[in-house]
């Protein structure tokens, strides 16, 4: 399954989209269908610093719970309000609507760190 | 269940490890081994123990073998018989939500009814299955708050029962939080004319105050203080240690309380020598998945039968480990079952009733006895079943308590402890089962203390064999 472009991805399943020296972050669509329904999403407030790789909320499923990391560091500047009514909008568009929140990055180097589409494409063939 | 190794299991197990004896396996360094054996009274045959043990208990003296003005977190009230006849059946002895809730679908449905009764009694929106006691639901509330806020300190008004702030403290030191006090204005109340101030930086998650107080006086913010939580996004906490007010008093949620905690032992359970008691939280919807411990919510199964299930479990230790809300995993089942058997029992109009003696008593009491020369009320504002009365200059809280022992009264709880002003004060409550004979014989007591006729006696001693 091709991943979309335009998109970096992190080895814990999320991916970023940079706009200048903002990012807006969600979890792939790999993800959203490992967890399954998901009810409940808890963010970082707006204003909060967050670090590359540091786990900084939690995204709850009908059948479990899991740390959401950061792909990368910087200030936290929006989160998506549509999640708090409706979190399944995760499940229904994970690379679109269902953006989780949005990060003024201070240190563009660290995107270096992150996946491209063809390399997570590999990554979640070799996850099965 | 459990299964003890026998001797053939453990001598299996030795050998497969290669060793020859217990002794040899857990043998204990010379140098820090306890040489000799315990100075322990031997062993006594079962019939020796049992009465020696009953001997023992006898020398015990119960606040029902006297006339009480006790009160200060632990009440007395009358609970009708038919609370324990149903809470002692045998399928409700557990002090734990089942844990395998699906197939306890009778206790679920107690404890949702006990998470019923504390919405309608604080006019919050969720409460939980039940915590230790109400100072552990204090401390839970204000890491609630936290968690909320992302703030690291809590303000609590120090007419907040002591043993309580005592808990929060505790709490906070482990969490490094810090735990701030607001000052007590003289009539009884906590002075908020300078909350606004301190909450303006936005330093706080929580304010915590209690009505009744400790003091038993009516203690509630007035307006203008739930405009300053809304706008410094401060989480007010409503702390009951005296449960049965809430059936006489307007509910927490109505001055803007977001969290409500207290002490249900004043629910049908008896004073118990201190414990267990049985805590409650409850809280607005924005706060569910912070809330700590079980949930149990109604549901339809796939037959469309009314259903109970443990629900929002990812809260909890179980799951989410050590980012659970709490580590707090179990609740106070059996307490909260009686308290709920004896809500049921009261009713609303039995509970008002319950509630209305109370005020009724307690102030009565309160006249009476500061009517008795020297013996005065020592704050003005309304109380709900206790008060606070200083004694006479010339004597002392701890000579009028001797003098009232001596007559099988115990006149209420000595506070210069917890607030050295206080010194020559006792904390007095009357109950619904306080009787107007006891009134009576209080109020002579302490006119014969006051006429000085009484002061220096030497308490009997009691509980001799």
């Amino acid at each position: 399954m091709a991943q979309p472009e335009g998109l970096l991805y992190s080895k814990e399943h999320e991916w970023l989209k940079l706009d200048g020296d903002v990012a807006t972050v969600g979890i792939t669509d790999y993800a959203q269908n490992s967890l399954g329904d998901i009810v409940f999403v808890e963010l970082p407030r707006v204003g909060t610093e967050i670090q590359q790789h540091a786990s900084i909320g939690v995204i709850e499923s009908v059948k479990s719970v899991s740390d959401l990391f950061t792909p990368i560091g910087g200030a936290v500047i929006e989160v998506n309000p549509a999640l708090e009514a409706d979190p399944a909008v995760v499940n229904r568009s994970a690379f679109g609507e269902g953006w989780l929140y949005r990060v003024r990055v201070k240190d563009a180097a660290q995107k270096n760190a992150l996946l491209s589409p063809a390399e997570y494409d590999a990554l979640i063939a070799e996850a099965g | 269940m459990y299964a003890p190794h026998t001797r053939a299991d453990i001598e299996a197990m030795l050998g497969a490890i290669g060793v020859s004896s217990l002794e040899e396996l857990l043998r204990v360094p010379d140098a820090i081994a306890f040489a000799r054996s315990l100075d322990v009274p031997a062993a006594l045959p079962e019939t020796d123990l049992s009465l020696a043990i009953s001997e023992y208990a006898a020398r015990n003296r119960a606040a029902t073998d006297y006339v009480s003005f006790l009160g200060a977190g632990a009440y007395r009230h009358y609970c009708p018989p038919v609370v324990m006849a149903l809470a002692m059946r045998g399928e409700f002895l557990t002090a734990y939500t089942p844990y395998q809730p699906e197939v306890s679908q009778g206790y679920l449905q107690a404890i949702y009814e006990w998470q019923t009764y504390i919405c309608l009694l604080t006019g919050l929106d969720v409460a939980n299955a039940s915590v230790y006691d109400g100072a552990t639901a204090l401390a839970e509330a204000a890491i609630m708050a936290v968690n909320a806020t992302g703030r690291r300190a809590i303000l609590v008004s120090s007419a907040v029962h002591p043993n309580y702030r005592e808990v929060l403290r505790t709490y906070a030191r482990g969490l490094d939080l810090d735990v701030d006090e607001l000052p007590i204005a003289t009539d009884g109340t906590t002075d908020l004319g300078t909350l606004e101030a301190r909450l303006a930086d936005k330093r706080y998650a929580a304010v915590a105050l209690q009505s009744p107080n400790f003091f038993g006086c009516i203690d509630v913010p007035p307006a203008k203080a739930r405009v300053a939580f809304e706008s410094t996004g401060t989480v007010p906490i409503a702390v009951i240690a005296e449960a049965l007010s809430l059936a006489a008093l307007k509910p927490p949620a109505e001055w803007g309380a977001q969290i409500a905690v207290g002490e249900a032992q004043s629910f049908g359970n008896p004073l118990n020598f201190g414990g267990p008691y049985v805590g409650f939280i409850a809280c607005t919807s924005e706060h569910v998945r912070r809330i700590p411990g079980r949930l149990v919510g109604r549901t339809l199964d796939n037959a469309g039968n009314v259903a109970y299930v443990l629900t929002l479990q990812a809260r909890e230790q179980h799951i989410r480990r050590e980012k659970a809300t709490s580590n707090i995993c179990t609740n106070q089942a059996h307490c909260a079952l009686v308290a709920t058997i004896y809500l049921a029992a009261l009713g609303e109009t039995g509970l008002r009733r319950a509630a209305a003696l109370n005020l009724e008593r307690a102030n009565r009491m309160a006249e009476r006895v500061s009517a008795i020369a020297g013996f005065s009320r020592v704050f003005a504002a309304p109380v709900f079943n206790e008060v606070v009365i200083r004694v006479p200059a010339g004597t002392s809280t701890e000579r009028v308590l001797a003098a009232l022992r001596d007559r099988r009264i115990l006149g209420g709880l000595e506070i210069g402890c917890w607030y050295p002003e206080l010194g020559d004060c006792l904390l007095m409550t009357a109950t619904e089962t306080t009787t107007d004979a006891e009134i009576d014989a209080l109020v002579a007591a302490l006119g014969e203390i006051a006429g000085g006729l009484d002061l220096v006696r030497i308490p009997e001693r009691r509980g001799g064999r």
